[in-house]
């Protein structure tokens, strides 16, 4: 798509692109490319000397066994978050849609967790679940269990997928109730008049008229599960116990800064980037397709 | 047929289940906020001897007082301007530069447009997370380490605005560009008198998902501010918590992160119109 009428000159355009050009070249073009060629070296530990071993630190990274379970725990942390912000908001969603009047309301109440950072969204389930204060852990000890997700690898997997997927919860839910509200009526009523009660209505008819926002939802959860849970983590588990938590962003994090291994971060965030790039390719893909229906 | 209506209007009884799941659900998922506001208002004793209460104390002023000024290493009130400060800049920012260049790209012919097209293209792949070190080189080398300009420039390199505004103007009729030539005006003229007031709206709604994208960063100003006077609140919570066995400061630390979403649920909940249309625009 190009516009018809457009101004001349050459100078006054490049000006105006200047400002945007100059800070993505400043702060992404260059850091992404020192990030590629970072990779390419093992830095001495004074950070005098690099020497240049080619792809030896991917080698080494895809025979690590710490980094490939960090891949596993990032697979099983996206799924977990995906499914955990999506199905409630959809049931959320579909409640609301039935309750056209007040729907309103509910929306409101149900944007708030959409505000609070990841960060302080994690000190508060990590509140809530302090081995000593938590006001759950409490009363699951209470029942005879015995919470602790700094020592329980499981539970500790548990707590970030729920403190990650609460505040997702909301932008799922707007999503699905747009899309829930676009479903024509009359096509729900010929259902009811076929004699289809509410759930068949829903699996045979509704779902199948918002798969395309399930799916545009699910890529773009996974994108944050992937890069925007950092603060989670850090605030809940730093990664631990052991590498119970450690998804590849935070191994980023804390190879890059907190072991100063800048070749073995830099090999990582070149993989990181391979991974977005492609689900960003499927985002647009399906983008694109979702523009032509 | 009557009974076929009874199940599409959703009436009686339905309703009152709809109703009372939609309660529930609302309730389980306000949860930890009320938590963290109960926690808020009571003493450190009533928290570390579990459980502890599920309303309110009424020590709500003193938590806050000392939250505001004092803090634990910093006044919070510090990180709330520093937040502030960050989250205004990087919506701003990135509105004005996006702004410029979209226009440019919509309404001129230059040289490189569509090489520039295709490096901004490019940047909408890559989160801050994954150049992390690299950026934090470069940052450090220009000295903008605990500076705002540190704090805010790495965050607008990035392209979503852009293409939001380039689809927007591309449904300025041609017409109003026509009569604008026609007339003799200069295309900053026409970008000033005709295309701004007609961007308003989009503008307002990209302010408000810039803002929150700005409040609620946490990694990177984790990484460049080193001195307690520049952290942003999101990431200030987390250094209010003792790195020993000290037990932590509670109802301080609750306050604070109460104090720390009350901003973008401010912004979120009085703007709520242009919040969900920027949030359905911003994800096309």
């Amino acid at each position: 798509m190009e516009k018809r009428v457009i101004f001349r000159g050459w100078l006054l355009p490049i000006c105006l692109v200047a400002p945007q050009l100059i800070i993505s070249v400043v702060f992404f073009f260059y850091p992404a490319a020192q990030a590629v060629w970072q990779s390419l070296f093992i830095p001495d530990p004074f950070g005098l000397s690099a020497q240049y071993v080619g792809l030896g630190n991917f080698e080494y990274l895809l025979s690590d066994k710490y980094y490939r379970a960090s891949f596993v725990t990032t697979a099983v942390f996206s799924i977990l978050v995906t499914l955990c912000s999506m199905v409630p908001a959809l049931f959320l969603a579909v409640c609301a849609d039935r309750l056209i009047k007040s729907s309103g309301i509910y929306r409101t109440l149900l944007i708030w967790p959409y505000a609070v950072a990841p960060a302080v969204a994690g000190v508060l389930w990590m509140f809530m679940f302090n081995t000593r204060v938590g006001i759950i852990s409490w009363y699951l000890g209470q029942l005879g269990y015995d919470w602790n997700h700094v020592l329980n690898d499981g539970e500790a997997m548990g707590l970030v997928v729920v403190a990650s997927a609460w505040g997702r919860i909301s932008y799922n839910f707007l999503f699905f109730f747009a899309a829930l509200q676009s479903v024509p009526k009359s096509v729900i009523e010929a259902g009811a008049i076929d004699g289809a009660r509410f759930w068949r209505r829903f699996f045979d008819i509704v779902l199948p008229l918002i798969t395309p926002t399930a799916f545009f939802l699910m890529v773009v959860n996974v994108v944050y599960s992937f890069f925007e849970t950092f603060g989670v983590i850090h605030t809940i588990t730093s990664g631990g116990p052991q590498q119970a938590t450690t998804i590849l962003v935070y191994k980023v994090f804390s190879d890059g800064f907190v072991g100063q291994d800048l070749g073995s971060s830099s090999a990582q965030s070149v993989i990181l980037l391979v991974l977005v790039g492609a689900l960003t390719i499927i985002q647009f893909k399906y983008v694109e397709k979702r523009v032509h229906y | 047929m009557a009974e076929a209506q009874g199940m599409v209007q959703k009436t009686g009884a339905h309703l009152w289940i709809t109703h009372v799941l939609m309660i529930t659900g609302v309730l389980v998922i306000f949860f930890p906020i009320w938590l963290a506001f109960v926690a808020s208002t009571v003493t450190q004793p009533e928290i570390v001897s579990p459980p502890m209460p599920i309303l309110p104390g009424d020590h709500f002023w003193e938590n806050y007082k000392a939250a505001l000024f004092s803090g634990v290493n910093v006044p919070v009130a510090t990180m709330l301007i520093n937040s502030l400060l960050m989250a205004i800049g990087i919506a701003i920012g990135k509105i004005i530069i996006s702004l410029l260049s979209a226009f440019a790209i919509v309404y001129f012919r230059f040289p490189g447009r569509t090489f520039f097209f295709w490096l901004i293209f490019i940047t909408l792949m890559l989160p801050v997370e994954v150049r992390i070190v690299p950026t934090y080189e470069v940052v450090a080398s220009f000295g903008l380490l605990n500076s705002y300009s540190g704090l805010i420039l790495p965050l607008i390199a990035s392209a979503t605005a852009t293409f939001l505004f380039r689809q927007f103007f591309m449904t300025i009729p041609d017409e109003l560009a026509e009569a604008a030539r026609v007339d003799g005006a200069k295309p900053m003229r026409f970008f000033v008198d005709i295309v701004l007031p007609m961007s308003r709206t989009n503008i307002a709604a990209l302010f408000v998902i810039l803002f929150i994208y700005g409040w609620n960063q946490y990694l990177w100003p984790l990484l460049i501010t080193t001195d307690p006077e520049m952290n942003t609140i999101v990431m200030g919570i987390k250094q209010m918590f003792p790195s020993g066995d000290d037990v932590a400061e509670w109802p301080v630390i609750m306050a604070t992160s109460i104090l720390a979403m009350i901003p973008p649920v401010i912004v979120v909940i009085s703007m709520q119109k242009l919040f969900v249309r920027g949030l359905m625009d911003s994800e096309k």
